[in-house]
């Protein structure tokens, strides 16, 4: 079955002054995968990650995100996107009704569609008790429910997520998983990366960046094949051990 | 603007549910304005005189009387030696000695001439030139008083005489609050816009909230303008409980329009806020915005006019005088307060203003990037 | 750059601003157009406090002058002045100052009534007045009545508290924050030793920046040092080492470089700023202001600056501030050593 291409990358560049942070990276997303990106602190995943999103200018290469070629049109691609960065940027002194209906609103929901997607998100979380609580005043679980909701309120092809589970307790990780899952089924593209390296498992493709290149991109039932081990920790080590880039 | 009306709603709920920030609103002005002109008090009166009254006469008396009743002198010594007095400048005890030389009454109307001698503390140059006015015009009254009663009075004046009349306007009581309160309030308003502007902008920078803002579709001035508009609010809210402490502590009246004084304001915060905006784009901390923000206040506090008249500046400092936006305001305000100057008046103050807001703000939208 | 751009500041305020009143726009309605009116403003003209911006035809234009700014004071002629001079030996100039400020409207004042009375002068040379008292006026310490001595020695305070309290209590403050002080104190260096070494290169620099004030001062602005210099740069190193202590003990107040910068600033220079004497006078302002005032070190250094430069005064007139300066230092080391020892439990 031919699935739609949502992200496309050739030889994508960035470089700081003498720094090459990512390093012609070139790899394909299908429609409705949840494609991670693998790799240590420091090894170019998140500053990737802010070239799809539109956030950062490449410094050479191609980018195709839904569509749009990122290098020309950044602006174009923020209409279909999502985004969930490391600090779940949540307005903490709004209540959480307030920043679901101000980023809808902010993504262009007509006033009925921001009526019904509040109330749909705020079933879904299970947070109808706390809807008129600060967000500060949430426990850190919730907020990055809330957060991963707010990031696709507006059903965006693609969401991106930017360490989202950083700092939670492993049970509600999983939780977090299954709200991912949801979202793929509806055919939302996830493209997360992380440095939880059981999360592999989780994702239909990995990809492992080292040093700002990709050293390996498969499914991991297939990684752990190739390297003859049976988790993703093992592969990943296999592939640090060449690393010369130290981590933060 | 629909995403601006959204902005905004958030905007003003997170300043209004900022405990500390309403709390500063409201006591910085009244603080501010309480303490700073009581401090920033030029006028010259408690003159400390010592005087050295060699002579002892009936009119060496009359004459120490009338200093001391003019009411801007304050004696604290009467001596009878000149080294004495002399002294007590040096110890910054008396600000002037006078000294009355012996056998005045007597020399005076056998010599027709009498000297007195006045030394005079003149580091503060200001206070000692008016001090030494009202001295000067209280030795000549009362040398005037002398001739009336010594001389019969001639229906034509054998001297030519200028007589020099003078009149004070627009602050007949000399009151150093007119001329200062409404600069300080000008001080106050720009602080408020220029730097909560700053550091609120700088601290979403820092939280993270900014970048989940460049990846949304937002337009840059939906932006601007979601910052501009909430705090050009609060620079006027500030600006009105200034206008009524002003007028409840000091009653202070604006002679002119008050209207005229709000058009002028909406103008100048445009041109402060964007100030505030600029100064977000080129700090990545708080702690940067702090600095940055600081150094500019320091600039507008001394070289806006407010203590030091920029008459006597030298020209390099005059030209930063006409570059930043304070100093029109400072003159405005003071302009219509205690003038009552209208529109033509302040016309080109307000373009030139307007143009600087226009330059800040563009400059600040041109600064701000989406994609970095 | 941090450092240098407060200290450029300062010094450069120092040299601009000035409470002199000169070169003032003023405005002439000479409504007799003779010789004598135009001898009188030949000779305004002539000085450095006024500029002639303009000739009004009428004294109905003077509010609209006044109102649109720039104008401090209107003169008026009247009609036949020179006539009523001459033949009546009396005449009326009427001067209208623009009191908004009002010592610029005093003193402009002031400067007008001179220069017509020295006019005045030259018709009674020859002419004995009857029962005439003289003046005879010495301004002391600064003939020319310029405004560099009240500021300059004000500026050199504010530089040294800049440096010495605000600099120095961040740069501890950075050590604790690195958590490098920790390392420090465990060493086998005496705590003492360690807070000499983070001061004495502050101590160099303040030396370094009075010296350079001060040769701009007597060269540039021509500011006297009429008293010893070795005095003067003992008095301002005790100062420095006050404010050193100052800073040592924001220092201990503080937590975050971000705290002593703000405790600095707030705490230490705007008090400063308002209370030292130099930028608004003590003496006008309400009791509870000025016993404030006294505990602001650097009002007391301001007075024995003037006091040695201006005065030309020994310690015999300064001893009574040295005290006190030496009093408010030995004070500070106290607290925070205090403030020192109760972080270390």
């Amino acid at each position: 079955m031919e699935t739609e291409t949502v992200i496309k990358t050739k030889d994508l560049t960035k470089r700081f002054e003498n720094f090459v942070a990512v390093d012609k990276i070139s790899f394909e997303v299908k429609k409705g995968e949840i494609f991670g990106f693998l790799g240590a602190n420091g090894a170019g995943k998140t500053t990737a990650m802010r070239m799809l999103c539109g956030l950062s200018r490449p410094t050479s290469g191609e980018a195709i995100v839904a569509g749009i070629d990122v290098y020309h049109q950044p602006e174009k691609i923020k209409r279909n996107i999502g985004y969930m960065s490391q600090k779940f940027s949540l307005y903490e002194d709004l209540t959480v009704l307030e920043n679901i209906k101000f980023y809808a609103g902010i993504y262009g929901l007509t006033d009925k569609q921001i009526k019904d997607k509040s109330d749909e998100l705020v079933q879904k979380l299970g947070l109808q008790n706390q809807i008129k609580i600060l967000v500060k005043s949430l426990p850190l679980g919730w907020r990055q429910k809330l957060a991963f909701s707010v990031a696709i309120v507006h059903q965006p092809k693609i969401v991106f997520l930017d360490e989202p589970t950083g700092g939670v307790d492993p049970a509600t990780r999983k939780q977090f998983w299954d709200m991912i899952y949801d979202a793929a089924e509806q055919g939302i593209t996830i493209f997360v990366t992380t440095h939880y390296l059981d999360e592999a498992e989780y994702c239909d493709r990995v990809c492992i960046m080292v040093d700002g290149r990709i050293e390996a991109l498969d499914t991991p039932y297939q990684l752990k094949k190739s390297f003859n081990v049976d988790n993703i920790t093992e592969v990943f080590y296999q592939l640090a051990r060449k690393a010369k880039r130290a981590g933060d | 603007m629909r995403v601006l009306k959204f902005l905004l709603q958030k905007e003003f709920r997170q300043i209004f549910r900022d405990k500390n920030m309403i709390r500063m609103m409201f006591m910085v002005p009244i603080i501010q304005l309480l303490i700073l002109p009581q401090a920033a008090n030029y006028t010259i009166r408690n003159i400390n005189v010592a005087i050295v009254d060699l002579d002892r006469s009936d009119y060496s008396n009359k004459f120490t009387n009338k200093v001391l009743s003019s009411g801007y002198f304050k004696l604290t010594a009467f001596t009878p030696s000149y080294q004495e007095a002399y002294a007590l400048i040096e110890k910054d005890k008396a600000d002037i000695v006078l000294e009355i030389p012996q056998g005045f009454e007597r020399n005076l109307t056998r010599e027709n001439k009498q000297k007195f001698s006045l030394d005079i503390n003149a580091i503060n140059g200001v206070k000692a030139a008016v001090g030494y006015g009202y001295l000067s015009n209280i030795i000549q009254d009362f040398n005037n008083q002398i001739r009336l009663e010594w001389i019969q009075p001639t229906s034509l004046n054998p001297i030519p005489n200028i007589e020099v009349t003078s009149s004070n306007w627009y602050n007949p009581n000399l009151s150093y609050y007119l001329f200062m309160v409404p600069g300080v309030l000008v001080l106050l308003v720009t602080l408020i816009g220029g730097n909560m502007t700053a550091l609120n902008i700088v601290k979403e920078k820092e939280i993270g909230t900014i970048e989940q803002i460049n990846v949304t579709p937002i337009k840059k001035y939906h932006f601007i303008l979601g910052k501009l508009i909430p705090f050009w609010c609060l620079g006027v809210i500030i600006f009105t409980i200034g206008l009524l402490i002003a007028r409840i502590v000091y009653g202070i009246i604006p002679l002119g329009s008050v209207a005229l004084l709000y058009l002028f304001l909406s103008v100048y915060l445009i041109a402060i806020v964007g100030f505030g905006l600029l100064i977000s784009t080129y700090s990545e901390t708080q702690q940067q915005a702090q600095s940055l923000t600081f150094f500019f206040i320091q600039i507008f506090n001394l070289m806006g006019g407010l203590f030091t008249p920029i008459d006597s500046m030298p020209v390099w400092a005059k030209v930063i005088t006409k570059v930043i936006p304070i100093s029109y305001f400072i003159d405005v305000m003071r302009m219509i307060v205690i003038k009552g100057s209208q529109f033509h008046d302040v016309l080109h103050h307000i373009l030139i203003v307007f143009a600087m807001g226009v330059i800040l703000n563009t400059w600040a939208i041109l600064n701000y990037r989406k994609t970095t | 750059m941090l450092f240098g751009v407060p200290v450029v500041q300062i010094v450069l305020f120092g040299f601009a601003l000035t409470n002199e009143i000169k070169n003032s726009n003023i405005v002439i309605v000479d409504n007799a157009k003779d010789m004598a009116s135009q001898q009188i403003i030949n000779k305004l003209a002539s000085t450095d406090y006024f500029i002639i911006h303009k000739e009004l035809l009428s004294s109905n234009q003077i509010d609209a002058s006044f109102k649109s700014g720039d104008i401090k004071l209107a003169i008026v002629f009247p009609l036949n002045f020179n006539e009523d001079l001459t033949h009546t030996n009396h005449a009326q100039i009427q001067v209208i100052a623009d009191a908004s400020d009002p010592n610029t409207g005093t003193t402009l004042t002031n400067y007008v009534t001179g220069i017509v009375a020295d006019y005045n002068a030259q018709f009674n040379k020859d002419i004995e007045i009857p029962y005439q008292i003289n003046q005879e006026v010495r301004m002391l310490y600064n003939p020319d009545l310029k405004g560099a001595p009240n500021f300059v020695p004000g500026v050199i305070a504010m530089v040294m508290l800049l440096v010495c309290v605000m600099m120095t209590s961040i740069s501890i403050v950075r050590e604790k924050e690195l958590g490098t002080m920790e390392v420090l104190l465990v060493s086998p260096f005496k705590p003492i030793l360690v807070i000499f070494a983070k001061a004495i290169p502050y101590l160099a620099l303040s030396i370094i920046n009075l010296t350079i004030i001060l040769i701009l001062s007597v060269f540039a602005l021509d500011l006297p040092i009429k008293g010893s210099i070795v005095l003067l740069y003992a008095v301002s190193i005790l100062f420095i080492i006050t404010c050193l202590s100052l800073g040592l003990l924001v220092s201990t107040g503080a937590s975050t470089q971000q705290g002593a910068m703000t405790l600095s600033l707030v705490g230490m220079m705007l008090p400063t700023l308002m209370l030292s004497g130099y930028m608004f006078p003590i003496e006008n302002m309400p009791m509870p202001l000025q016993i404030l005032s006294n505990i602001v070190p650097a009002k007391w250094f301001y007075i024995t600056i003037k006091d040695i430069m201006l005065k030309g005064l020994g310690v015999r007139f300064i001893w009574k501030e040295i005290l006190i300066l030496f009093g408010m230092t030995v004070f500070f080391l106290f607290l925070s050593l205090k403030n020192f020892k109760k972080r270390l439990e």
